[in-house]
């Protein structure tokens, strides 16, 4: 019986996901707000159906009670979320508040099976993170003077880099931390939010030469901090996403082409520079060579997702465990083992759908301030998707960043939430501005 | 503040930036499914990969069979007095396969290891799967479809009797490896329960080695191919002009070379030098060749390099470099000296010889089968690499017949067809026998075969390993 279900439902729970992703597709075609309004609840739908074979996979192969309460704590938490939510704003963006559920029951999922007790932190932080974060639309619709004080953010943000740098801790031959009585935290993640919050702000009140090169020498100070704390995944995302901040902003040809020269002049002194740079290159170039060394965590990530292939293994009958750091940088690959290529390139279209939410949200927005916003957002979270997504698959060398949401990490986690709700806050300010027009 | 004004031009940048970021997760799902389909067996088929043994448990490994469908390795279902299933893998053939198989116990091996994953999957029917999966019932695995002729096998074999060497042959135009013996070998039957004897045992005997692909020799006389396709380039169209007279031992400066037995050819021009086998008339040449060009030559034709093979093998080896003294110039033209090469390779260099310059990528396996014998996947052949012009095979397919018909290769001589090949008698220890090489191919109009044999300490090439060539071309030839 256990083994029907177990064959049953991974190919049911590929079959949900990729509804979900049709209808988070579909909802962007969709004119009338009734139509969309189906689609989130079919969206909905679907996302509990996969919890709950998920988790009862996770039940029938641990046999475990607490595993069985674990999620109905789980069930109750994303039901709440989702309609509370709704109750007190009451024009939320609903598909993104779907998606995050959707990452989050699958990172839940994931970590379960590697290691409940993780998962269990995991889900605490969450919750914590998603009531904490839960304020940010209604400052936001308040606080209008967040737009002026750009400097309040831009020296906070470094502050706390240079902070890490100089006394983090280390973890895989970076300073990524700042340990504090046992909590152990991640500023880079958070600093992000302050940093595209620093260039907007600078950038709403002049493009003007002497307003950009201020701009791009804070934010340039803010990558050589990461650079040498030798978190260059994190540099990199800072980077790409004042790239493209500067350019909506001036729409400047000369500025964009100035800036992509040197950020590839950059990485090439750093291939120069770094021995770790030149290893991180070598083991994409060819894992196998080096197999027992440097190629082998890109190796175990090939071969859990080979082995997977298009519909995985089944969840419990993989070994994910045998990737290093399978948790945070490569949780993508344990997606791809246990629940199949196909549900982890739905799980990528529907980061995909994100960043286009927020691509729509910050196109629609009048006030430069809040477009900048929406758009640098938009662009930290999808550079940082790309980065570990394609790491994990070997389409560009790995740099050490997490999946929002799906990976563990209580800052990460916390960040993520910041980020989103950020962008629901410009939504709803949005669709109330609409309906004031409107009335 | 809220009321700015619009601005197109920023959301013009922000579309442009938007689709470049889908383009390029275009990019990655592209390459995902790509992986996925065309890359990942290849890449999970590795030793370092636990989840495949962990496959082994879940499946009833396939089975291995012979070109014509006889069954070589299996695995075999038992229940014991206790009610438990017990499986055994059984080799019918015991040590006739021992290496181009391989064993599946204490490691894995051959075809056994080559095959691993596809061996441990099953594309059966999706319902009988399915049922098979909801009783709880082991699934079997695909089995896979040599290119190994049973017959072809048995002949090297029992050709080569009890003495140490290795033979294998090769569809020159497809690469199909049609027979691989390694001697002396040992029963993959009980490699598990004798597997100290067989790693402590005589050093010498070496009977886990696959002497085929693993095997490194002095070339002997089979090197000569090189030194004459070294001279050709240097003097195109005008080697044949070469002319040697040959005592039985060539006198330069202090050295001495000596032809096989001292025999004295006598007045001997290019081909018949090559036909004869005379080791002076090449010694001598050899002094005149550029070095350099031998060495690149050397390289061109595989030596130092990877060759295009999924088994293990040793590399082969050339040394010398343009500042050689004049006696390792006379020993490595004639093929001793430091140069080793494995019997694989040899056999490789005269497929491409054979094969107008393109060497095809060797390969064992056909196809692989589900369980009820439903074609899953079939194996095509490829290019390797072309390792001379078509030209430079031309003028060396000329000299091999020559070896043939007028030299040391006459035990190849058929009225009913062409053969064409190279002796040699290599040099490797004083006082010793030297090892019987014989490298050819035929008909030398359309090759069909091509057959490497190396008899250690089997005396003259054209003696002991020529017969043995013959056998399996007269075998696969004329079907005797």
């Amino acid at each position: 019986m256990v083994t029907l279900i177990v064959g049953i439902s991974r190919y049911l729970m590929i079959l949900l996901i990729m509804i979900y992703t049709y209808y988070s597709f579909r909802y962007y075609f969709m004119k009338e707000e009734a139509d969309q309004g189906r689609a989130v609840r079919r969206q909905t739908v679907c996302l509990f159906m996969l919890h709950f074979l998920a988790n009862l996979l996770v039940v029938l192969n641990t046999e475990s009670p607490a595993l069985a309460a674990f999620y109905g704590a789980q069930a109750v938490f994303f039901l709440g979320y989702i309609y509370l939510y709704r109750l007190f704003y009451r024009k939320v963006s609903r598909t993104l508040v779907n998606h995050v559920c959707l990452f989050l029951m699958t990172g839940f999922v994931m970590l379960t099976r590697l290691n409940p007790e993780q998962a269990m932190r995991q889900f605490v932080i969450a919750v914590i993170a998603a009531a904490v974060t839960w304020i940010i639309p209604f400052v936001m619709d308040r606080v209008w003077q967040l737009a002026k004080i750009p400097w309040i953010y831009g020296l906070f943000g470094l502050f706390l880099l240079i902070l890490v740098c100089a006394a983090g801790n280390t973890a895989y031959g970076a300073q990524l931390s700042l340990g504090w009585g046992g909590f152990s935290f991640q500023p880079s993640e958070f600093v992000k939010i302050s940093y595209v919050f620093f260039i907007a702000t600078m950038f709403y009140r002049s493009t003007e030469f002497k307003s950009v090169a201020v701009t791009t020498a804070a934010a340039a100070a803010h990558v050589i901090v990461l650079v040498l704390s030798r978190d260059l995944g994190s540099a990199l995302i800072y980077f790409i996403a004042y790239l493209a901040m500067l350019f909506a902003a001036t729409s400047n040809w000369l500025y964009a082409g100035t800036g992509a020269a040197g950020g590839i002049l950059a990485a090439v002194l750093a291939y120069g520079l770094f021995p770790h740079v030149r290893r991180r290159v070598a083991a994409w170039a060819d894992p196998w060579s080096d197999i027992a060394d440097t190629g082998y965590q890109t190796a175990q990530a090939l071969f859990a997702i080979g082995t997977g292939g298009w519909f995985g293994m089944g969840l419990y009958q993989g070994m994910p465990e045998k990737i290093p750091v399978v948790n945070k940088d490569f949780i993508f690959a344990a997606v791809c083992e246990e629940l199949g290529g196909l549900y982890a390139l739905c799980l990528l279209a529907v980061c995909l759908c994100c960043f286009f939410q927020f691509v729509i949200i910050a196109m629609k927005m009048r006030a430069m301030f809040y477009k900048l916003i929406a758009f640098g957002l938009g662009t930290v979270y999808i550079t940082q998707v790309f980065l570990t997504v394609g790491g994990a698959v070997k389409f560009i060398p790995s740099t050490g960043v997490t999946l929002p949401f799906v990976s563990y990490g209580g800052s990460s986690l916390l960040a993520s939430f910041a980020l989103f709700n950020i962008i629901q806050g410009l939504y709803i300010l949005k669709r109330e501005e609409e309906a004031d027009e409107k009335g | 503040m809220k009321k700015g004004k619009p601005n197109p031009s920023a959301n013009r940048s922000i579309r442009g930036f938007a689709a470049g970021i889908g383009v390029l997760f275009l990019g990655i799902v592209l390459y995902l499914a790509y992986f996925l389909t065309a890359e990942s067996e290849t890449v999970i088929n590795n030793s370092y990969n636990s989840r495949i043994s962990a496959m082994e448990e879940r499946m009833i490994r396939g089975s291995i069979l012979a070109d014509d469908g006889t069954v070589l390795a299996r695995t075999v279902v038992a229940t014991d007095s206790n009610g438990t299933e017990m499986e055994t893998r059984e080799y019918p053939y015991g040590e006739l396969f021992a290496h181009a198989v391989g064993y599946s116990s204490a490691g894995k091996t051959g075809v056994e290891a080559l095959a691993n994953f596809q061996l441990l999957r099953a594309h059966g029917n999706f319902l009988e799967n399915g049922l098979k999966e909801l009783a709880g019932e082991k699934k079997t695995g695909d089995s896979v479809v040599t290119t190994f002729n049973l017959r072809l096998q048995q002949i090297a074999y029992e050709a080569l009797g009890d003495r140490r060497g290795a033979v294998a042959a090769m569809d020159p135009s497809t690469g199909k490896i049609l027979c691989m013996v390694s001697k002396p070998a040992f029963d993959p039957n009980t490699v598990a329960e004798n597997w100290e004897s067989l790693i402590h045992g005589d050093t010498a005997e070496a009977r886990l080695l696959n002497r085929v692909t693993q095997g490194l020799y002095p070339p002997g006389s089979t090197f000569k191919i090189l030194t004459a396709l070294q001279y050709m380039r240097e003097h195109p169209g005008a080697y044949k002009e070469y002319r040697f007279d040959c005592s039985g031992i060539f006198a330069y400066e202090s050295y001495q070379i000596r032809c096989y037995h001292q025999n004295a050819h006598g007045e001997q021009d290019f081909t018949q030098a090559f036909a004869n086998s005379c080791n002076g008339a090449f010694a001598n040449l050899g002094l005149s060749l550029d070095l350099a060009g031998l060495k690149g030559l050397a390289e061109q034709l595989l030596f130092n390099r990877e060759l295009p093979l999924s088994l293990p093998y040793s590399k082969s080896s050339y040394q010398m470099d343009s500042g050689a003294g004049d006696w390792e110039i006379l020993q490595t033209s004639i093929g001793q000296g430091q140069t080793l090469i494995s019997p694989m390779h040899n056999l490789l260099i005269m497929s491409a010889i054979a094969n107008d310059g393109v060497l095809m990528r060797p390969y064992l396996i056909d196809r692989v089968e589900n369980a009820s014998g439903e074609l899953v996947k079939e194996f095509r052949p490829s290019e390797a690499a072309e390792l001379m012009v078509p030209n430079e095979a031309a003028a060396l397919q000329e000299l091999l017949i020559q070896v043939v018909n007028e030299g040391t290769g006459s035990a190849l001589k058929r009225d009913t067809y062409q053969a064409a090949g190279k002796t040699g008698s290599a040099e490797f220890e004083t006082g010793k026998e030297t090892h019987a090489w014989f490298v050819g191919y035929a008909p030398a109009e359309d090759p069909k075969i091509a057959v490497c044999v190396i008899v250690e300490e089997g005396g003259s090439g054209g003696g002991t390993a020529a017969p043995i060539a013959a056998e399996l071309m007269d075998a696969w030839l004329l079907g005797e």
